[in-house]
């Protein structure tokens, strides 16, 4: 008994030591909590009414970018006292029957993308006719006055494009690759346009299939495998920078990656100059203005803009900058 | 044997009372899904069974149900069609290019898609009975062409991922009225699209339980060569049920392009699952030889309620997809408890 009671104690103390030997002193979730911590402590700073507004994108499922966007919301929601609602569908008719469902619902507020505008069209002007204050935001610049929303919060994805357009010059770069990852997006078609505009280059566009990545991966290795002369990759979203990144080390090619939209991933790349240049709309900015600019409607009949645009980029963004943001893109916000 | 005896007195015949007949009805196990989830929205949403809110829910359901319609049919007669979700899309784009680019009236183009969609049908119906591959090959096949010449032509021939609006030629209000308008019933907006799937269940129920044809679809899903060898013409009824469900995607499509006047390529993946679901969950066998039309337009109903209804009780829709599965096993086990309920009582 007591030589069981030793092997028992042994055994005790052995666990303790490997658990305490296991323990990670950096990253995980303890490293997370701590940045939570750090970040915007949420309580409501108003006492309007308990507004409900709803949030409808054509975001598909998982997407990192709307997170952010959703982020911005949420925080501005909170502030705010607004309860909100999100969803999201990529398919045009679904969508629009989702802006349908909110109407239904009598929400006091709308905040819709307009990515597929005609297919949005029927369900926008059904929420004006309630009464419902709608904005827009990220995508339907264009089209987000002649619908007869408030404002538009977002980035022109044209001047976008031909933001990338220049820097690529800036760069000396020949030969570019646009990597569009959502065929039947018309944001993305008019970004590839921008930088065609004023790259001095050629510029050619790929379209791959963004909801699987190793098709993309392949996709983008086999046309730098195809075309040595490519000297720049330009990807449309944060995800898949990280991705032509592994497909130009595969092909061993030497293009650059330069990519829309940031991530903690492209933050850190640009960071170690794995990455070119991102340029940012800032997702974060989208999501919060647009919960606070209906409340400030619903609150004092504010509208900000004076019937153009509010643009929330480009903002180029390149290796000197990025450690600043890598705290922020780690929290998620940025 | 006199004309003036009792026709039930033939000892061959087994009397069925009229419960045991509902029993053994395909669709009874989603009807009671179906109820089963009303109520539960009904008390889970605010807002779920007000007139508009469900209006929206008949609607999200038509688009769906239109589908299932002919999907189911193919069911019972045994096949399956991948290429039915793109097809819809394919069939949207044909008719907005033709007449863009032919500067035609809006209803040429919706002949034209109609014979172009009517072919595509043809050639999986057609591919199939004389291959002798299997559906799922076949039609995956075609599934992945479609994919590619909707975003390829559609580049090629508008120079852009969507089509050019035709929202201000001639012949537009008039097909629009037909296929994408609102009709005020009550102060409540009804889509048009809720009328052609009733409609389609209506001919659909017709042709299967009253017709020659609907024993064809029936004999060929249960025993093809038995079918054969009694002379029905298998070869024939697979390619008018892969037409049918051309025909369906023809009006889908139109109603797509009719209420938002362009339409974007690269959409329609994916969503033939949907409807082969709410065929399944309607009470078809995957198969074949058994099943209703009436069953998939339960289904469809159980697919619109849900998707919307999560959205009315305000829930996190990344569950969404959880749901739907969660649904798609519990009905289906539902329905084959209850058949064979209904097959033991025999």
């Amino acid at each position: 008994m007591a030589r069981f009671r030793t092997w028992v104690g042994i055994a005790l103390a052995g666990a303790l030591s490997v658990s305490l030997a296991a323990c990670s002193s950096t990253g995980g979730k303890r490293a997370e909590d701590a940045r939570k911590a750090a970040a915007a402590q949420g309580r409501a700073a108003v006492n309007t009414p308990r507004w409900t507004f709803a949030m409808i994108t054509h975001s598909g499922d998982g997407d990192t970018f709307w997170d952010i966007v959703q982020s911005g919301a949420r925080q501005a929601a909170v502030k705010d006292n607004i309860k909100f609602l999100y969803s999201h569908d990529d398919e045009a008719q679904q969508q629009a029957q989702l802006v349908d469902a909110a109407v239904d619902k009598k929400v006091d507020g709308i905040i819709v993308t307009l990515a597929k505008p005609d297919a949005m069209k029927a369900a926008v002007a059904r929420a004006e006719k309630a009464g419902i204050p709608v904005i827009t935001v990220n995508s339907g610049s264009e089209e987000s006055k002649a619908f007869g929303a408030l404002t538009h919060i977002g980035q022109d994805e044209t001047i976008a494009g031909e933001a990338v357009g220049d820097e690529l010059n800036r760069r000396g770069r020949k030969k570019a690759l646009c990597v569009l990852h959502e065929q039947g997006n018309v944001g993305h078609e008019q970004r590839c346009d921008g930088v065609a505009e004023t790259f001095r280059g050629r510029l050619q566009k790929l379209y791959v299939n963004g909801t699987n990545m190793p098709d993309v991966q392949s996709a983008i290795e086999a046309k730098l495998q195809a075309d040595k002369s490519v000297d720049s990759v330009v990807t449309l979203g944060a995800p898949y920078a990280d991705t032509a990144v592994k497909a130009r080390s595969d092909a061993g090619s030497k293009a650059e990656v330069d990519t829309f939209d940031l991530n903690a991933t492209v933050a850190a790349s640009l960071k170690n100059g794995t990455l070119g240049f991102a340029v940012d709309q800032q997702p974060y900015l989208q999501g919060y203005q647009a919960v606070d600019l209906l409340w400030l409607y619903k609150y004092n009949g504010d509208v900000l803009g004076g019937g153009k645009p509010v643009l929330t980029g480009p903002q180029i963004i390149t290796k000197d900058q990025a450690s600043a943001l890598a705290d922020y893109t780690e929290r998620g916000t940025r | 044997m006199s004309a003036a005896t009792e026709p039930a007195a033939d000892e061959r015949v087994l009397p069925t009372s009229s419960l045991r007949r509902l029993l053994s009805r395909p669709e009874l196990g989603s009807v009671v899904g179906a109820l089963a989830v009303l109520v539960f929205f009904a008390c889970a949403a605010d807002g779920f069974l007000r007139a508009s809110s469900l209006s929206t829910v008949l609607y999200a359901s038509s688009t769906i149900g239109i589908m299932a319609v002919p999907v189911a049919l193919l069911m019972i007669g045994g096949e399956f069609d991948l290429s039915a979700g793109v097809l819809v899309t394919s069939s949207a784009l044909v008719s907005s290019m033709f007449s863009y680019q032919m500067t035609a009236n809006a209803w040429v183009g919706v002949g034209v898609s109609l014979l172009v969609a009517l072919a595509i049908g043809a050639f999986n119906g057609f591919m199939l009975t004389r291959t002798k591959l299997p559906s799922f090959i076949v039609t995956l096949g075609t599934f992945l062409m479609l994919t590619g010449m909707n975003l390829g032509f559609t580049k090629l021939i508008d120079g852009t991922v969507s089509t050019k609006t035709i929202g201000d030629m001639e012949g537009f209000p008039s097909a629009h009225a037909v296929f994408a308008s609102t009709l005020t019933v009550g102060g409540v907006g009804v889509k048009v699209t809720i009328l052609w799937w009733l409609g389609l269940v209506a001919v659909a129920s017709w042709i299967l339980l009253r017709t020659r044809t609907g024993n064809w679809i029936f004999a060929v899903g249960g025993n093809e060569d038995a079918a054969r060898a009694v002379g029905v013409p298998v070869a024939r009824t697979k390619i008018g049920l892969y037409m049918g469900v051309a025909l369906g995607a023809w009006i889908s499509g139109q109603h797509l392009l009719f209420s938002f006047d362009a339409v974007q390529s690269g959409e329609g993946v994916g969503n033939e699952l949907i409807y082969i679901i709410a065929a399944v969950i309607g009470g078809c066998l995957i198969t074949g030889g058994y099943g209703s039309a009436v069953g998939s337009a339960v289904g469809a109903l159980l697919f619109g309620m849900t998707s919307k209804g999560i959205v009315f009780a305000e829930w996190n829709p990344d569950w969404f997809k959880f749901f739907l599965g969660a649904m798609l096993l519990l009905a289906t086990l539902l329905n084959a408890w209850v058949r064979k309920r209904a097959e033991a009582s025999k």
